[in-house]
């Protein structure tokens, strides 16, 4: 069966220039009077979350957010180093709101919905006014204004940034407007708490089963809309650039109730990271691709050249990058750096004791700036890299290798951002919407505080004022079923006792999908994944071990939950890109490329959202599929050349 | 190389703790400090024993989640590094490391190595903020910054919220965090019209809080993982005495710590 739910993504009609004006205008409004009686629960407190919440606050909606850190400052967006496009052509460099909406849509492989990604554009310019505004202190030009650089998939400058600790210094201004509200009374925060389940009562999201990761108690929470903003599916990889605790339960719960899951083999590899070191490894480290506008990526040119990086000469290197694509150079979009450094080392020509890692040389920066300008602008990464790796980048080119580091697959939304469910909206990663199968540099806290700030605050509002919710109490049948299988799924997991521990499937899992899921993809080794996959799921189940307590602190118990999650999720990716006859962006399966093996599109048969429906625990999910039209910027052969 | 970690235990903030030495065997020079407590954690959990619990998140050194005492020094003996990016290079074959969590009263114990910063919180919600709502803000351009200033606020606001600062302090002084967000929103021309109410209320919550003096010692600057300048606090100081002059009438009302876990509203003492 396929095509049996109908996607309506209410796309607002006419010129795509106006159709945000248009839908805003049409959307009911709230009487503020009456906002502060709508109870909204916010899952998440990152860049989505915090920004949600704190406009929603304003607004005067009585706001309850959650997050599973000890405060929401800590929320992953915290790390995003490099930057956030506007569309403000402030360098004069040929930049609009059009280009900037062009851009995406083209660096995205013509797998994102035009009107989303042209309201993203348009937000973009009121996103930088607000942050500066808020104190955020972006880098600044001797004149006193705005300074601006450039990022990978774009030839103008249009990335604002705050040293290499933009998403800090963004997440931090979310998150003091958050704490703005709860000293307001507004807000209401919700630390150490997670999301475990959410309640659908009459078909409508209303509510989360939350267990306090303190106590351990679990409680319901009802409201009359639930926003997760959760964040994306990377950890499934096990090894990413995602921070350990991040995780996919929010949304798969959300899933398993009824959400659609749209385009999960969507994930992004990040080119530029520093390469993996040995088995114990946590996670990975990314070095910001803003690295690209200044330095040049090489390897030796010979086979099995160890002469140290220093020495060998010019002509003994290859800037493959350089050379294949001349006009963006360095500077070619993530996929196509990342599939590039892949296809170099394994043609056996990859640095370092693994062979698994390319030169990324800023020397030729250096000469020409001077070491205290290029200290200035990455200061900090170059620490970073001393620390882990012992080796002084102003010295010695740095190593990378690509890692996974976004998913631009999530919760199928519309338009106004909500979900299959009515009243279950997600934003930011979290969400399918804006990327389509690979996300630009720098566009990912665009997204964030566009949907957060600028998005939501309305179309919660039309929400609210047309779905008008009935009264609901946490004794609902629903509601106490929820709870009652929530416990349930807690005692089975502690209840196994086997031997292993839930990091040790994870690692495994992850590296069956790296392997089979990650840069490059084959119809046989997914069906190959999704046997090891079932596999282990079943061992998990029968061998894992959880000790201690449900009624406490348990971070063993929070991370089995969580990789039990995965393990599933897993499984459905491998069965997304299995489906995917292409290759689009991220997505590359080694049947269809191009003779010079650059991805192959099919846009007569996948130019579409691929969004899968949760049929029960023993059921192959169900495809949707909503078509994607492009009147704006038509499909052709992404070409960097 | 073989290292022996001493830790501190302890169930709960009812229960009573104690330390626990673990040998440890193969231990890396490239791990990190967290990635060695995952080999110890995975062993003890194979062994259905309950491993060490600590706080983390990002690993790359800015969540501000990590943290803890190693052998007497808030993370450990390289400076600028949180525990998460501390590499075992930097500790010989045979050293023991003595691991406890970070020691204040304004900081309440919740497990093994994790403590309870909602303190720091609540410090920002005392006007640790620039009072603009969603869509009322003028173009980013309009009000030029020039690049020194813009500097020295970013200096400030790197700030990552962990608690080092603290812990280092021998009268267990949040001035370091209160006076890196003081400056930096002080440093903005966006943070000017509140720079009076903002210290004065921010400093009145760190009292309310527990915390402890500043005394000029400078253990915080030495331990914390941004380097924080020591500069801050002199800021927040004028910024204090200023806005209590100038705003003698108004009535300073704080936050009231919650220490329990069960997300009751919080209250408002004068």
């Amino acid at each position: 069966m396929t095509d049996t739910i109908k996607l309506d993504a209410r796309i607002p009609s006419g010129p795509i220039e106006q159709g945000w004006d248009k839908a805003r205008f049409e959307m009911k409004l709230v009487n503020p009077a009456n906002k502060r009686r709508h109870t909204v629960l916010v899952v998440g407190s990152g860049l989505a979350g915090a920004s949600a919440s704190a406009s929603l606050g304003e607004l005067g909606y009585n706001v309850k957010c959650f997050c599973f850190q000890d405060s929401p400052r800590r929320a992953h967006s915290i790390a995003a180093q490099g930057g956030i496009n506007a569309a403000k052509n402030y360098p004069n460099d040929g930049d609009s709101v059009y280009r900037l909406f062009y851009d995406t849509v083209k660096g995205g492989d013509f797998r994102a919905r035009e009107a989303n990604v042209y309201r993203l554009a348009q937000n973009s310019v009121h996103i930088i006014d607000q942050c500066v505004a808020q104190g955020v202190p972006f880098a600044r030009e001797y004149g006193g204004l705005l300074e601006n650089r450039s990022f990978g998939g774009t030839q103008v400058s249009r990335t604002f940034y705050a040293r290499g600790q933009t998403g800090q210094q963004l997440l931090l201004g979310a998150y003091q407007a958050l704490e703005r509200q709860v000293d307001a009374g507004t807000v209401t925060m919700y630390p150490r708490s997670e999301m475990l389940d959410l309640i659908v009562i009459d078909g409508q999201a209303r509510g989360i089963v939350v267990r306090n990761l303190v106590t351990g108690e679990l409680s319901v929470h009802l409201a009359d809309a639930v926003i997760l903003a959760t964040g994306g599916y990377g950890n499934v990889y096990y090894l990413s650039t995602n921070a350990k605790g991040s995780n996919a339960t929010a949304i798969w719960r959300a899933y398993k109730r009824g959400a659609l899951f749209a385009n999960p083999c969507f994930t992004q590899i990040h080119p530029t990271c520093i390469p993996v070191s040995g088995e114990y490894q946590s996670k990975l480290t990314l070095m910001s691709e803003s690295l690209r506008n200044d330095g040049r990526i090489w390897v030796p040119k010979q086979h099995g050249d160890k002469r140290p990086p220093n020495e060998i000469p010019e002509e003994d290197r290859d800037y493959y990058l350089e050379r294949r694509y001349p006009s963006f150079g360095n500077l070619v979009p993530r996929d196509v750096a990342s599939r590039n450094a892949k296809a170099i080392c394994d043609q056996g020509l990859g640095v370092g004791e693994t062979g698994l890692g390319v030169y990324l040389d800023l020397s030729e920066a250096i000469d020409r700036f001077g070491i205290e300008t290029i200290r200035e602008r990455y200061g900090n990464l170059f620490d970073m890299y001393q620390r882990i790796t012992d080796e002084d980048p102003y010295e010695t080119p740095m190593r990378i290798y690509p890692a996974i580091h976004y998913t631009m697959g999530g919760l199928w939304v519309d338009y106004q951002l909500q979900s299959t469910v009515p009243g279950l909206f997600v934003l930011g990663e979290a969400n399918f919407s804006d990327h389509g199968s690979n996300r630009l540099g720098a566009s990912a806290m665009m997204q964030g505080l566009s949907d957060g700030y600028f998005i939501i605050p309305y179309t919660i509002g039309d929400y609210l004022a047309t779905a008008k919710p009935a009264k609901v109490t946490p004794s609902h049948p629903e509601a106490q079923a929820a709870l009652a299988s929530t416990r349930r799924g807690i005692e089975k997991l502690l209840g196994i006792k086997g031997k292993r521990s839930a990091d040790s499937f994870h690692r495994e899992l992850g590296r069956i999908i790296w392997d089979c899921c990650g840069m490059s993809r084959s119809a046989a080794g997914l069906k190959e994944a999704i046997d090891r996959i079932r596999t282990l799921r079943e061992e998990f189940w029968q061998n894992l071990m959880v000790p201690g307590w449900s009624s406490d602190l348990n971070q063993p118990l929070e991370r089995a939950g969580r990789v039990a999650d995965f393990l599933e999720l897993g499984e459905l990716m491998c069965i997304d890109a299995l489906d995917r006859n292409e290759s689009c962006g991220g997505h590359f399966r080694e049947e269809y490329q191009t003779p010079d093996g650059e991805p192959q599109r099919d846009d007569e048969h996948y130019s579409h959202v691929a969004a899968w429906a949760y049929t029960g625990p023993d059921n192959p999910p169900e495809l949707s599929k909503e078509p994607l039209q492009f009147n704006y910027v038509h499909p052709s052969q992404r070409s960097y050349k | 190389m073989k290292l022996k970690l001493t830790i501190w235990r302890q169930r709960n903030p009812a229960a009573k703790g104690k330390f626990v030495s673990y040998p440890i065997n193969d231990v890396n020079p490239d791990m990190s400090m967290l990635e060695c407590l995952d080999v110890l954690n995975e062993s003890l959990i194979e062994r259905g024993k309950e491993p060490v619990a600590f706080e983390h998140d990002c690993r790359e050194g800015i969540c501000g989640s990590c943290g803890f005492m190693i052998s007497g020094v808030a993370h450990g003996p390289l400076p600028a590094t949180t525990v998460c990016q501390l590499t075992m290079r930097h500790f010989k074959d045979g050293d023991e490391l003595v691991l406890e969590p970070w020691r204040s009263a304004s900081f309440p114990f919740v497990k093994d190595l994790i403590v309870d910063r909602r303190a720091f919180d609540r410090i920002i919600q005392s006007g640790g903020y620039i009072s603009v709502s969603t869509g009322s803000a003028p173009d980013g351009n309009t009000l030029p910054v020039s690049k020194e200033v813009a500097d020295r606020a970013m200096d400030a606001a790197a700030c990552i919220g962990c608690g080092a600062c603290v812990a280092a302090c021998p009268n267990g002084s949040a001035a370091l965090f209160t006076g890196a967000k003081i400056a930096h929103l002080a440093i903005l021309p966006q943070g000017k019209p509140e720079q009076d109410r903002r210290a004065v209320r921010m400093v009145a919550q760190m009292h309310t809080e527990g915390f402890g003096s500043c005394t000029n010692i400078g253990e915080c600057t030495g331990v914390c993982p941004k380097k924080i300048p020591l500069e801050t606090i002199a800021v927040m100081n004028r910024d204090y005495l200023r806005g209590r002059w100038r705003e003698r009438q108004a009535p300073v009302t704080t936050i009231a710590p919650v220490t329990n876990w069960d997300f009751e509203k919080t209250e408002r003492v004068p």
